[in-house]
Order: structure tokens, then sequence, then C-alpha cells
């Protein structure tokens, strides 16, 4: 299964010459790393390249890593119909580094980076329209990044005296509570009491 | 009057409009009754599923599923739990399997009867709603039957399924599908000659093939435009590949089209709950995976033994933890692929989890559906896309 995957990994890695940094196959699903300045290269190439074909851009989304230089993936899901292949392609970049944008490659790529754009922040370079899509109009802030509390800053509430919809700042009767039931045990290699005894004395 | 400037009218449409199918703001620009361009402001359902998913362990996750496209439930659980299931390794037992193949189908008839019936609605006819909610009300039952619930399953789990199916519904199911069939040809009666019917929808909103790819359209709507693609066929998961059905495609890549698509894949989709049902007759075994560690222990016997009693303790609170990784699975859900791709950071919550909704580019695509089509084209268009704001606004 992950052999022609590997092939097929290695294929695109040498044309493309040096556009995919990395090319992994885990649990079964290819996947390629690349850098932003050669993102529509590598797109192109897959998707006019006869032994790839990845005619369908299924999917486009986001992942905050809070902790790394380079706090965003972009996501990539591909799709070949014609040989019956998906493939995965990820963007490193950061709140400043453009993207250059999928939309002129793929149609569907359009609202795809909208809603990146609009729950991480991501900019995306000349989108021929890149406006929020999921938030309400006039939101401030890109909800999906891990900063982002899950209450929001804002709630909405319709005001019976002034006859309109009002925006005041989140007020919780109770503190948003979060509980960490990650066991601290479980994890541990086990080990029963005498066993090392048993190494011991193989290695002697 | 030729130096008369024309100027194109910006007209609002919804989000409260019958044939929105939900909360879609549609601004349409309009040149007389000509549609130039429409842009649809979608949103206005947004309840930030994938934040909250993040905050829940993966078991807790599962109801968000039934609340994204609120008519097709259980295909969604499906692709979640394959997802976590994918991570996790392991391999729901063979009865489970079937009874998920059997449920999905039954989604995907749930799906498509809502889905012709109101778009019938939509270009003029009332009869069609009528008579199919009463079908849906029959196939409810099935999912009360097993869940406790007619929408909100969350039968689906990691794992399997969470019940085995009660006593004697096998035999209930098998009479509804004799019914089932005379139902569908009434309903082909009604509609596929209908001149009404026909006139709103033939040769209304064609995509061709190459758009259909290019526009990332799943399900049906690539079907109708000509191209055999379904999931189930081509990357099949559970029992799907022992199945024995017919992939229908359409010609003409319109909303009639779109329409003969559906109306095909409900007696296929009746085929397979009938494979399924002869194979669960004979068939024994759990419709879970027997680990402790992943599915909680019966009731029955937490009542004796205190290791299922701390299984299950453990399995309502901290949940099992989920081996780093990541995945995109994807299923044929009845309005198209739905995938989702799942992060796990190896602890109890997914890191992330984006879903693929099949209506989100489906709907992208209206503008380009609906351009220099009348504005009462456009409804049959939104129609006949099947979208549904749950799983697009998510």
């Amino acid at each position: 299964m992950s052999e022609p995957l590997q092939e097929l990994g290695e294929h695109i890695k040498q044309a493309t010459a040096g556009a995919v940094i990395a090319a992994n196959v885990r649990l079964g699903e290819l996947m390629l790393d690349t850098t932003p300045d050669k993102l529509i290269a590598l797109l192109t190439f897959l998707r006019d390249d006869p032994r790839c074909l990845f005619k369908q851009l299924v999917d486009v989304c986001g992942v905050d890593w809070p902790e790394r230089e380079k706090r965003f993936d972009v996501v990539y899901n591909l799709l070949s119909l014609k040989n019956n292949q998906r493939i995965r392609i990820k963007v490193a970049t950061d709140e400043t580094t453009p993207v250059p944008s999928a939309a002129p490659l793929f149609s569907s790529a359009g609202w795809f980076e909208r809603e990146t754009y609009d729950l991480y922040g991501v900019w995306f370079a000349d989108h021929p329209d890149l406006r929020r899509i999921l938030t309400d109009y006039g939101f401030e802030g890109h909800p999906l990044r891990k900063d982002f509390p899950l209450t929001g800053f804002v709630e909405v509430r319709w005001d019976d005296l002034q006859k309109r919809v009002v925006y005041e700042p989140v007020k919780l009767t109770q503190e948003f509570r979060r509980f960490d039931f990650l066991s601290p045990w479980e994890g541990a290699p086990l080990v029963l009491p005498g066993d090392e005894k048993a190494d011991e004395k193989a290695k002697s | 009057m030729s130096d008369v400037e024309i100027k194109t009218l910006t007209m609002n449409f919804g989000p409260q409009h019958p044939a929105a199918h939900g909360v879609l703001r549609l601004v349409v620009e309009m040149d007389g009754e000509i549609v130039e361009r429409c842009d649809p402001h979608i949103g206005l359902l947004h309840r930030g599923t994938e934040k909250l998913i993040e905050y829940k362990s993966y078991l807790q996750a599962v109801p968000y599923f039934d609340r994204l496209d609120y008519v097709s439930p259980m295909n969604q659980e499906h692709a979640y739990a394959l997802a976590v299931e994918k991570l996790l390794g392991i391999t729901v037992p063979e009865r489970g399997q079937y009874i998920r193949v059997l449920f999905s189908e039954i989604t995907r008839i749930l799906n498509h009867l809502l889905n012709v019936t109101t778009f019938a609605m939509d270009t003029g006819a009332l009869t069609p709603p009528l008579w199919g909610f009463e079908q849906r009300e029959l196939l409810m039952e099935y999912y009360e039957g097993v869940s406790g619930s007619r929408m909100h399953a969350a039968y689906f789990r990691p794992g399997g399924v969470h019940q085995d199916l009660p006593d004697g519904m096998l035999d209930s199911m098998d009479a509804w599908i004799k019914q089932f069939y005379p139902f569908m040809k009434d309903i082909e009666k009604l509609l596929n000659d209908n001149r009404i019917f026909r006139q709103r929808t033939v040769d209304i909103g064609v995509v061709n093939p190459q758009q259909a790819l290019d526009w990332g359209f799943s399900g049906p709507m690539i079907r109708a435009s000509g191209l055999p693609w379904d999931l189930r066929k081509s990357q099949p998961y559970d029992v799907y590949e022992r199945m024995d059905f017919d992939i229908p495609v359409g010609k003409t890549g319109d909303c009639f089209a779109r329409y003969l698509v559906r109306i095909e894949e409900m007696y296929q989709s009746a085929r397979i709950m009938e494979q399924c049902i002869t194979a669960l007759r004979t068939m024994t075994g759990p419709v879970r995976v027997d680990d402790r560690k992943i599915s909680p222990p019966r009731r029955g016997e937490m009542k004796g033994s205190m290791e299922a009693l701390i299984h299950h303790f453990k399995l309502y609170t901290e949940g099992y933890k989920v081996p780093a990784g990541e995945t995109y699975t994807a299923v044929e859900a009845p309005k198209g692929e739905f995938g989702v791709y799942l992060v796990s950071d190896g602890t109890n919550k997914p890191y992330r989890c984006k879903i693929r909704a099949p209506g989100f580019p489906h709907l992208a695509a209206l503008d380009m559906m609906t351009r220099g089509h009348q504005l009462a084209d456009m409804s049959a268009n939104i129609g006949s896309l099947d979208i549904v704001f749950g799983e697009i606004d998510r």
C-alpha cells in the first residue's frame, strides 16, 4: 500500500526541483511539506503531471501551533479521480507571511481560503475576494487560533429598549472551567518489581 | 432610448426565505430578471463546532457531528469514527460494520427524501414533501429504536456502534423496504414527467465535468455532471466492498439530472439495506471493539466487576488517548464527500478537527451556476445543490 505512495512522493520531489521539503507516508496517506514561494509551482505540477493529475482541491484548512516560530500550517488536501489517490500538502507560515492564493488554479480554493483567513488570520496573496466568511459582520479576531478563548470576547442580545441587537463583553456567571482529566500515571512503562533484576542478570 | 443607462439592481435574498433551505443570505445583482452576480453570505449558523471539539474528549465530540448536517447525522459520525479508528489503529467487528453500513444507507434515504421533495416544493409542487416526510418519519423510528433519539443519534462511536439492534427491527425494516419501492414509483410518477417540474429544472444550472472538478464537487453533484465517482466504490470503507450496488451517473449536469441521480440512489440504498439485513440475520458477535480502554463495559458487567466500573469511570471522564498523528478520512455522505481532517497530539482531546462539508464548495459554485439565469431559477439551483446550513456554517 505505501510502496507506490513512496514512489509517487519521490517522483514529485525530483520533478519539482526543491519545491518539496519532505515527503512522508503515514497511515497510508502521502504528505508533502513545501514553502509559500514554491506552493503554486507545486500545485500546478500536481494538477497537470500525468502521473499525479490531482484535479480536485478537496479542502484547505489551517492548523495553529503557537509554540512554533512559524505558527500556522496551511493544509491542502487534493484528490485525483483518475488515479484514485489523495495527497496532502502543508505550508508553514506566520501571521505576516502571505501564502499565494490557489484560487487561479482551483476555483474551490476561493472559499476555503476565505475560511482559513477568517478563522486563523493567514493572509493569502492575490486572492480575488479575501473577506471574512463564517464569522459575524464586523467580527474582530481569528477564533480558531489557540490563544482565542472558547467563550470569545463579545456576546449579543436583543435590547428591547433600543430595539436592536447589542454587543457586550462576555459575562460569565461561572468562571470558564477546563478540567484536566489527563491521567499522570498512564503511559509509564509497566515494570513489575523484581523484573529489572532479570535484565541485569542477562547482561552480566 | 439607446443612451439610457441601465443600472443593475442589488437585491437581498434571505436570510429567512423558504427557498433558502436554512439561513442563507444572498446579495444578488440583477439586470431586470436576469442574475448578473450572486454573493452568498454564510455563517449565520456558525456555532464554532471545530473550536468546541478541541475542548472535548474524543467521545464527547461525537454528538457535534449529528448537529452539522442535521438531515444526515449518522454519515458524519461515520467519518469521524473512521478517522479516530484510523489513528487508534483498531478495526470494528464485522457485525458493527454491517450495522454502520445499514444505517448509513438509511441516512442516505432520509437525506435524499428530504432534498428531492423540498426541491420539488421549491419549484412549486406541494404533494411530494407531504408524502416524503411520512416515509422519513418511519425511518426515524429506526433511529429512535437503536439510539433513543430520532435525529441526533450519537450512535456510531469510534470502535463500532453503541448498541446492538433491538429484537424485531430487521423484520420491520424488511417490511418498510417492501412498501418503499412502490412509494418511490409514486414519487417518480408525480415528478418525472411533470411539465412544470421539467420546465423549472431541465437545462437549468448546467455544470460540465470540468467545472465540477474545478469547483470541488462531490457526491450526487459530480455524478450528475457525468463523472462516475463514488467513495463507496473507489475508496470503500467498512463493508461497502461486499455490497452489490450501482452508481447512477447523470448525462446533462443540470438540475433535473441531479434530481434523477438522487432518485436512483434511493433505490440503490434500499438494495444495500436489503443485503445488510440478510447478512445481519445470520451474523452474531460484538458490535464494537472488545477493548476496555476504548469502548465502555456493559451496564450489567459494571454491577459486578470493580474493574469494569473503573474502566467506565475513566472512559467517561478522561476518555482515551489517541496516538499522535494526523489523517484525512472521508466518507460518501448523501451530499457528497464529507471529510474529517483530524490532528492528534497524543492526548485525550483532538488538537485540530477540520470538518470538510460537501455543501461548502457546492454553495461556493452557486454564483457560477446562476449567472445569466432568471431569479426563479436560482431557487431551483439552490434546491438542487442540497445544502444544509448546519454543515456549511459549522
